[in-house]
């Protein structure tokens, strides 16, 4: 393999240093800059923008952004994890159509199908009528906070299903036969061997649930009907309605910097890195 | 019993999958404007369709953006997956990192540091910035699809062939290549798909005058999605379940050919 020069790489490590670190270290200046007096080039250094952020209102947002969060990606672990154990023990050609038919969705445009849902929980839709018949009347289903959460493992459950199945797919059965003839027990079988041998998919699958999950600014804005605004949607908000950049990237660092620190404690989880590429289909 | 709870747990999970889109093709075939109220059968919103000038400039767009995007940055990622596989690890690492930042950075953080960058330096924004942006996000898929192939390989197997006579020229197209073959393909699948199904960074990279499938959705959403969109992806969804049964019945075939 020697023969192929490392060089082929270089012009895509100039593109990354132009489109991925210039673009990152630009809005790290942004972020300790101010224009106090709203003047043309008039700039100044500070940590002012930081210091705004501290503001109780703005560090609501970012706590409700957590939460959120948390909770889709705990009620995605809830359904993934028994869903992926019950494709498992079906036929080969079947686990994979099923899988297939679990990711279909994903290739109906994002924002189309959190607007379907829109449609589905709106006052005259059909799960309004429904619990209307059932005797449940005027239950408000849209632009609550559960129809953001709701949102949430909608669009983002398939990220954290595919990796559970797949670290399930990867437990030899043979150990599973060798720890019940060594005496375990149905429970102990799940506890020490099944549930740590999935830990892998578990941590990457809710990685790749949060992230998207914590920073979006459509399903709140669709779903939640701006009522209940998450930190991206304060982001979107500073970039392109109040042109405020540096407030702006300043809060985007704080939110970088939070996730990586929730990487970093997933990564002390696993003793590994979290393998987030070509899990995407 | 097992089994009966078993396709009930499937049955519910794929209710709420697809019933959204259920409704959205429901909907694609309904009188009325308004989502939600149901007036009658019509094919009216599939003829609009395709008169509709601002839907199709979009779609035409979506479709030149994402072919673009991808055929870059399959080309480069594979290219560039070839060299990080030959570097010292001391090289590899920083290049693995920065790799790394888009797939781990949020969307909208990606959406903006670049947004920042075009303005710092004043490009226009438009439709160049916007396929520079998709290059940009769908290169480390790529990267990280392509790289494990290597990993996989039998050291040597390059040396391997130029040893037994092949030409250089050879050794990479009749061993090499076939061997990353899959991962290249499922790299340029998943660049293809981010493509398509891109928001968030488009919205922050794009200009006034050019949008996307996605930024027009958004647009309307508010106030009430047109039912022409509806027809659109009623159509785009049929084409890839054709494609998919397609692909289905080819591999099966496949599958019964080898002994």
């Amino acid at each position: 393999m020697k023969s192929f020069k490392e060089y082929i790489a270089y012009p895509y490590g100039i593109w990354m240093l132009v489109f991925i670190a210039v673009p990152l270290l630009v809005v790290v200046w942004f972020s300790f800059l101010s224009n106090p007096d709203f003047k043309m080039g008039e700039y100044v250094f500070t940590l002012e923008n930081y210091q705004n952020f501290m503001d109780p209102l703005y560090l609501e947002l970012l706590y409700r952004s957590f939460i959120y969060a948390l909770i889709a990606t705990l009620i995605c672990f809830l359904i993934s994890y028994p869903l992926a154990s019950l494709i498992i023990t079906l036929p080969e050609h079947r686990q994979n159509t099923m899988i297939l038919l679990m990711i279909l969705p994903m290739w109906v445009n994002f924002l189309l199908r959190t607007y379907a849902w829109m449609v589905l929980l709106s006052n005259n839709g059909i799960i309004s009528n429904f619990l209307d018949f059932l005797g449940f009347t005027n239950i408000p289903l849209l632009y609550t906070q559960w129809a953001v959460i709701l949102g949430m493992v909608y669009n983002f459950f398939p990220f954290m299903l595919l990796p559970i199945y797949t670290a399930m797919k990867k437990i030899d059965p043979d150990l599973l036969r060798a720890a019940s003839d060594l005496g375990a027990n149905r429970f102990q079988l799940f506890t020490k061997v099944k549930f740590p041998l999935s830990m892998p998919g578990i941590v990457s699958g809710s990685m790749m649930v949060f992230m998207p999950a914590v920073s979006t600014f459509v399903i709140s804005n669709l779903l939640g009907g701006g009522k209940y605004m998450l930190i991206g949607n304060l982001i979107e908000q500073q970039f392109l309605t109040l042109n405020n950049w540096n407030f702006g990237s300043a809060i985007s660092m704080v939110l970088m910097v939070l996730i990586f620190l929730v990487l970093g404690i997933a990564r002390l989880i696993t003793g590994k890195e979290i393998d987030t590429g070509g899990q995407v289909l | 019993m097992k089994k009966f709870f078993r396709n009930a747990v499937f049955a519910l999970v794929l209710l709420f999958l697809y019933a959204p889109i259920l409704v959205l093709i429901i909907y694609s075939f309904n009188d009325s404007k308004i989502m939600g109220s149901w007036s009658g059968f019509t094919l009216k919103w599939y003829a609009m369709l395709f008169k509709d000038r601002y839907i199709l400039e979009a779609l035409y767009y979506t479709i030149v953006v994402a072919l673009v995007a991808t055929t870059v940055s399959t080309i480069v990622g594979t290219l560039s997956a070839i060299g990080i596989y030959n570097m010292h690890s001391k090289r590899r690492k920083p290049y693995l990192f920065m790799n790394n930042i888009p797939v781990l950075v949020p969307d909208i953080v990606m959406g903006i540091t670049l947004m920042s960058l075009f303005i710092f330096i004043s490009i226009k924004m438009g439709l160049t910035t916007l396929i520079i942006a998709h290059i940009t996000f769908c290169i480390p898929y790529v990267i990280l699809a392509v790289l494990p192939r290597f990993n996989r390989l039998p050291e040597n197997i390059f040396e391997a062939a130029l040893d037994l006579g092949a030409t250089p020229k050879q050794a990479f197209w009749k061993v090499l290549f076939p061997e990353i073959l899959p991962g290249i393909t499922s790299g340029a699948l998943i660049a293809f798909t981010l493509s398509i199904d891109d928001f968030v960074i488009s919205f922050f990279t794009t200009g006034n005058s050019v949008t996307n499938l996605s930024i027009t959705i958004y647009s309307m959403a508010k106030a009430g999605i047109n039912p022409k969109i509806n027809a659109l992806s009623t159509i785009m969804f049929a084409c890839i379940m054709i494609l998919l049964i397609i692909i289905n019945i080819r591999s099966g075939r496949s599958v019964k050919q080898t002994p």
